[in-house]
């Protein structure tokens, strides 16, 4: 008996009750379908995490205050204006951040909890927001503490809907700024609307606002990116010195136990470890749907079985017959095989062609984006699977004896 | 093939002492109880009994479909009760082809592809079986029916494809089962015709019946009731 046979009578096999085995590819296109869908939603989800990170910048490092910490462990201004000027090899800029949420005003409209963040003028290089139209704040308007305001894009249409904000006055908490800048328009971050907010010269935030205690946090951009864990070890261990932590707080924290970094009076994050952490965790999701789906794989499996098995008994006088003219325990048990895998093949293909469709929309607003490998690796499971739920019945066919087989109706 | 028949020794089938129980205990059936016969190369065989007097078994055991519980069995001069499940099948692929009362051919399956599934299983090339199965076809005369389909085909027409299956591997032992049971007296005399026509080419044939009127056309009828050989004589005709 050559291959080609053992295939040819498979393929009458199955288009002997073709509804039978529509039925039965259908659970396996589900189950094959949902696996290389599920697996493209996770990546998709994973990509999107990936992009907002990334329009974070990753070349900047966010350094921020553990907790209320006062007196000379406080990081105030005086500390950012010292790690600027340190001079840090792999450092291009520090720079401060004094943040607050405050109703803005102009005599349109007005717009309740905006971010208001208080910076240098060095704050448009350093972070991701960059000015579109008119011009950051200077040096010297933080130095005489200037009411000027660069605003996001969206406030700026929500504030002065017909025409430019631009050289318009807007109120903070009844504090009046001119507008001189608005912001590019940027991807949302998730928490807040990075184009719904005010930058203003930290000097005069902080005197209008949020007072000359500590900062919210330091921003600090490294030369290149490969530069940032240099930069930020730079960072470490000038920021030591300048807040006084002790040395031996400082070398546990370095050797990396938790413990001893949340007695820091600092952390340093950058995009990169976020990355790391958002990729781990969009691992984990995408592991998790797969397994949801291979679920209903091993469904559709079943469902391969339990045909197999009625098509077995419905064909005991056939299996009779072929035995009684000569066919073997294998040829028998080849035939049934190659049934149950041609029936998952076939789900198995129309799987993946239902999944490469589907993952064209969109899915509860994301995008799938299909890994490559789902897909041998779905079809190579459900074929598997067809072989491994086949077995049992083929075996049961080949195991019958002739005269018993030749008996039966 | 004639000059292979010939040469072969005397008893193709060389049955002594077989015995065949089936079932244990209060059960258990005594089916044959020791039955010894020899049948020679080109013979024409009738084997004769009532329902339940064992022939369907001695059948069974003729084609290698059953082994029995004690006894010999040599065919073509091989021991088939040392032989394991795979050596059965290939000596039913090679050496028996058998015609059953119910036909037995594949459904979904043309007269044609019925006739070359005995040579699948043997290993055959494909063109040399498509060959060999359109010249069985034409010796049963239905090579014009070799597209169709068994439920295509009148009674009489399916066990002609079953004898063209038979014949086809050029198998030591025809071994036919009630061939003529199903059918009507007309196809039963073509069936019958095209028998006695094998056995006039030198073949040798096993049938199985209870009808006299198949069982005179054999050379040689064994009676066997209860499980064993009661009589055993060339046909009147033929000793005339």
């Amino acid at each position: 008996m050559k291959v080609g046979d053992i295939l040819l009578s498979a393929i009458r096999g199955v288009t002997a009750n073709k509804l039978r085995s529509i039925l039965t590819m259908l659970g396996v296109l589900i189950g094959v379908g949902a696996v290389i869908l599920l697996m493209a939603v996770g990546n998709g989800s994973a990509q999107t995490v990936n992009n907002l990170i990334t329009s974070l910048g990753t070349n900047t490092l966010t350094i921020r205050a553990n907790g209320q910490v006062s007196g000379s462990s406080a990081i105030t201004l005086a500390v950012s204006d010292k790690l600027d000027k340190a001079g840090l090899g792999d450092v291009k800029s520090v720079v401060p951040e004094s943040t607050t949420s405050l109703t803005v005003s102009s005599t349109n409209a007005s717009e309740s909890s905006v971010s208001i963040i208080g910076s240098s003028a060095d704050y448009f290089k350093v972070s991701t927001a960059t000015v579109a139209s008119g011009a950051g704040f200077t040096s010297a308007d933080v130095t005489s503490a200037a009411k000027v305001a660069v605003i996001g894009s969206t406030l700026a249409t929500e504030l002065y809907p017909t025409g430019s904000a631009l050289g318009q006055s807007i109120s903070v908490d009844g504090t009046p700024f001119t507008v001189v800048g608005i912001l590019a328009t940027q991807s949302s971050t998730g928490f807040t609307d990075p184009n719904s907010v005010v930058v203003a010269p930290i000097t005069r935030v902080q005197r209008s606002f949020t007072g000359f205690g500590a900062l919210s946090s330091l921003l600090a951009s490294a030369k290149t990116t490969a530069g940032v864990p240099a930069a930020q070890g730079e960072l470490g261990v000038e920021l030591n010195q300048l807040l006084g932590v002790s040395p031996t707080t400082a070398a546990s924290a370095a050797s990396g136990s938790t413990t001893a970094t949340s007695s820091l009076p600092y952390t340093i994050t950058n995009a990169s470890t976020l990355l790391s952490t958002a990729q781990a965790s969009a691992t984990s999701f995408t592991v998790l749907l797969a397994a949801v789906a291979a679920i209903s794989l091993l469904v559709g499996g079943i469902g391969v079985t339990n045909v197999m098995l009625v098509t077995v008994t419905e064909r005991t006088r056939e299996i009779g017959i072929r035995k009684a003219l000569g066919a073997t325990r294998g040829a028998i048990l080849g035939q049934f095989l190659a049934e149950a895998a041609i029936l998952t093949l076939l789900g198995g293909i129309l799987g993946v062609i239902v999944a490469v469709f589907l993952s064209q929309f969109q899915i509860n607003g994301t995008m799938p984006v299909l890994i490559g490998y789902s897909i041998p690796l779905a079809l190579g499971v459900s074929v598997a699977i067809g072989v491994f739920f086949g077995v049992y019945p083929a075996g049961r066919a080949a195991a019958m004896r002739p005269i018993q087989a030749l008996r039966s109706i | 093939m004639t000059i292979a028949e010939a040469s072969r020794p005397d008893g193709v089938l060389e049955l002594s002492d077989i015995h065949q129980l089936y079932g244990t205990g209060d059960a258990q059936v005594h089916a044959l109880r020791g039955i010894n016969l020899s049948v020679k190369a080109g013979e024409y065989l009738a084997i004769m009994g009532p329902s339940g007097s064992g022939k369907s078994t001695l059948m069974n055991l003729l084609g290698c479909l059953d082994v029995a519980s004690s006894g010999t069995y040599m065919l073509a001069g091989n021991d088939v009760n040392d032989m394991d499940e795979n050596e059965l099948a290939r000596v039913r692929n090679r050496e028996i082809g058998f015609i059953f009362q119910s036909f037995n051919l594949v459904p979904r399956m043309t007269a044609l592809q019925n006739t070359e599934l005995p040579l699948a299983y043997g290993g055959v090339k494909y063109a040399e079986r498509k060959r060999r199965a359109l010249e069985a076809l034409e010796l049963v005369n239905l090579s014009h029916r070799a597209d169709h389909r068994p439920q295509q085909l009148s009674g009489g027409q399916q066990q002609r494809v079953a004898i063209a299956r038979a014949l086809v591997t050029n198998p030591t032992l025809i071994l036919a089962d009630e061939p003529t049971g199903n059918l009507d007296s007309e196809s039963t005399h073509e069936i019958l015709a095209i028998l006695d026509q094998l056995a006039a080419e030198g073949r040798t044939i096993v049938i199985i019946t209870h009808e006299d009127n198949v069982a005179e056309r054999a050379h040689r009828v064994v009676s066997i009731s209860d499980g064993l050989i009661t009589s055993d004589h060339l046909n009147r005709e033929l000793a005339r």
